[in-house]
């Protein structure tokens, strides 16, 4: 009754010939590319380190990778803490709660072209946005959320939130659900309100989860581009270009694909560091439990 | 957003007093407070869809630029969406989206479960080391291996074909994980008796254990489905031909073409979205069910 030995590696195979035509061998291809000079027309030629040399002292390379990071730090924190929130929200036994967790959800399921015209016109100068803030008091005069270097980014962001808010709600109502109820009960009878429960149980108990949320979001930062491309073009004045958008334009509009490959493997590198401290994180909490 | 939370503060004072109605009506309230905050999110999540689709049913002659703002339109109309199918070939891009969508979903299912089932349930040299190399996978972006697959492509002939858009997505680590955890849980026995039955592996596989993991199998084809119908960056390098256009390229193209119009805009926009609504609406329970067992990431 055994099994032929080839049988195992006759299931890996077409799996493992899509992953390593299209990951494996462009990884390697990527790594050689960024050592050389290559426009697509002349084969390449092997320059050493004069990309990494020129990233280095590229104004451009540095402003986007900045900006990534600033995205980063603002969209990371508000998806791992809101959608702890809504995930509470909608976990109450409630008549028509499915209707809302669909409604949260739909933003997720909309693609970026949409999700980006359809902020665009919100942003707009007199748009949906402006009015409302205005008939709150909170600006006076209408903002140019999406056309203003100080704005641009940051409106961008938000709508980075806004649409990765329902996919990280799921990934916490999941955690929410296997929080055994005992311990709640146990709190209410020491006495503890429905704030203290949430600090003392329901964060500490989502902490998988949070730790999960951590790292698909940033990673998902690092990588931003569509909503760039589509809202704003990483305009005015480059002050919402984020790293991909800038391998992007060097790669496929000016084909300096030696130099957009090194831009591509530093990018590779940070993701790389945000994946093993996630691991150890991981690691360490499965000891902890 | 934290209301339901915070307003349950003074119970145990009033409790004593009048029980039964005073309680009744605290819950009451709470109650309606709830829905309250979840009437507030819901229109912070679809309202702007909602002042898109009203933007699209604005006709010629009310001013969309109107200031404040007219949320209902004063003579709802059709005629932009006629008028943007006439200028925007909704069907053909449709189609491709369709097409691309339905194969990079048939092969994610069949090469993902393929490769999981060996590395859930065999034995053999290398098992470990090709697991991690396929685990690793995930941690690679994209954006880095545009260019050289990009080249790939070329050198293949894949630009402008549907096997261009298709192939490079055509097996993501996710997948195989997702799936490997699945057989994983099926007790071994089956496989044994099956085996004793004379049944071969591939045998096994396809009657015994791809019937027993149906909802991941579901999952792991809705959530292709999703990424492969609203990806952007990956056809816009790969395509220049119109007529490949997927719905979210489409959708792009006809914004630089009616730069100004923003009626017929909001509704090729309406148009383009309203397919993956509906999938999502007659398939959203798997969804959230979905989400839950692809984030749990061992």
């Amino acid at each position: 009754m055994k099994q032929n030995v080839l049988t195992p590696y006759l299931f890996l195979l077409p799996g493992c010939v899509i992953l390593g035509a299209f990951i494996f061998y462009p990884l390697l291809q990527a790594i050689w590319l960024s050592f050389t000079d290559y426009n697509m027309i002349v084969d390449p030629t092997f320059i050493g380190t004069e990309n990494y040399q020129r990233l280095f002292d590229d104004d451009m390379f540095w402003k986007t990778l900045i900006q990534t990071l600033i995205y980063l730090v603002g969209v990371v924190p508000a998806l791992i803490i809101l959608p702890i929130f809504l995930a509470i929200l909608v976990n109450q036994k409630l008549k028509g709660i499915g209707f809302f967790r669909s409604a949260y959800y739909i933003p997720v399921v909309t693609s970026w072209v949409v999700v980006g015209i359809t902020w665009e016109w919100v942003y707009a100068e007199k748009g949906v946005l402006n009015y409302l803030l205005e008939v709150v008091g909170l600006v006076n005069g209408p903002v140019h959320w999406l056309t203003s270097e100080k704005t641009a980014l940051f409106a961008v962001m938000a709508v980075t939130v806004w649409k990765g808010l329902g996919y990280y709600m799921v990934i916490y109502l999941a955690g929410l659900q296997s929080i055994p109820s005992n311990l709640y009960e146990a709190a209410e009878i020491d006495g503890a309100n429905k704030w203290q429960q949430t600090i003392r149980i329901t964060i500490p108990m989502l902490m998988p989860s949070i730790i999960i949320v951590t790292v698909m979001s940033s990673i998902a930062a690092m990588k931003v581009f569509e909503e760039i491309y589509i809202m704003t073009g990483g305009g005015p004045l480059n002050s919402s270009k984020t790293l991909v958008f800038y391998i992007y334009q060097e790669a496929f509009e000016k084909l300096s694909m030696g130099y957009a490959s090194a831009a591509g493997v530093v990018l590779f590198l940070i993701t790389l560091i945000f994946s093993i401290v996630n691991l150890k994180l991981m690691g360490r909490k499965e000891n902890v439990a | 957003m934290e209301g339901p939370v915070t307003e349950k503060k003074h119970p145990s004072i009033t409790v004593q007093t009048r029980p039964m109605t005073k309680v009744k009506i605290k819950v009451l309230l709470k109650k309606a407070l709830i829905y309250l905050v979840l009437i507030i999110v819901a229109l912070g999540m679809l309202g702007p869809f909602l002042w898109l689709l009203s933007t699209a049913l604005k006709s010629g002659h009310e001013n969309i630029f109107s200031y404040p703002p007219k949320f209902i339109p004063e003579s709802p109309t059709l005629g932009n969406f006629s008028r943007v199918m006439d200028a925007f070939p909704f069907w053909t891009y449709l189609m491709n989206s369709t097409i691309v969508g339905f194969f990079t979903v048939l092969l994610n299912v069949l090469f993902c479960s393929f490769a999981a089932y060996p590395l859930a349930r065999m034995n053999f040299k290398g098992k470990n080391i090709i697991f991690i190399l396929i685990i690793s996978t995930m941690m690679i972006p994209f954006q880095l291996l545009m260019i050289p697959i990009y080249i790939l492509s070329l050198d293949l002939g894949l630009k402008n074909t549907y096997a261009g858009l298709i192939l490079p997505h055509a097996t993501t680590a996710f997948g195989i994980f997702l799936m490997r955890q699945a057989f994983i849980t099926i007790p071994y026995e089956l496989d044994e008796s099956a085996r004793m039955d004379g049944a071969n592996s591939f045998q096994i596989w396809w009657r015994i254990l791809l019937p027993l993991v149906k909802p991941s199998v579901v999952t792991l084809a809705i959530f292709t489905f999703v990424m492969a119908w609203g990806d952007f960056l990956w056809p816009l390098i790969i395509l220049d031909d119109q007529k490949m256009y997927t719905l979210p390229l489409g959708l792009n193209a006809l914004t630089g073409l009616f730069s100004a119009d923003w009626r017929l805009i909001a509704a090729g926009s309406v148009i383009s979205v309203l397919p993956i609504i509906i999938f999502f609406l007659i398939l959203q329970r798997y969804f959230i069910k979905g989400a839950t067992s692809g984030a749990v990431k061992g």
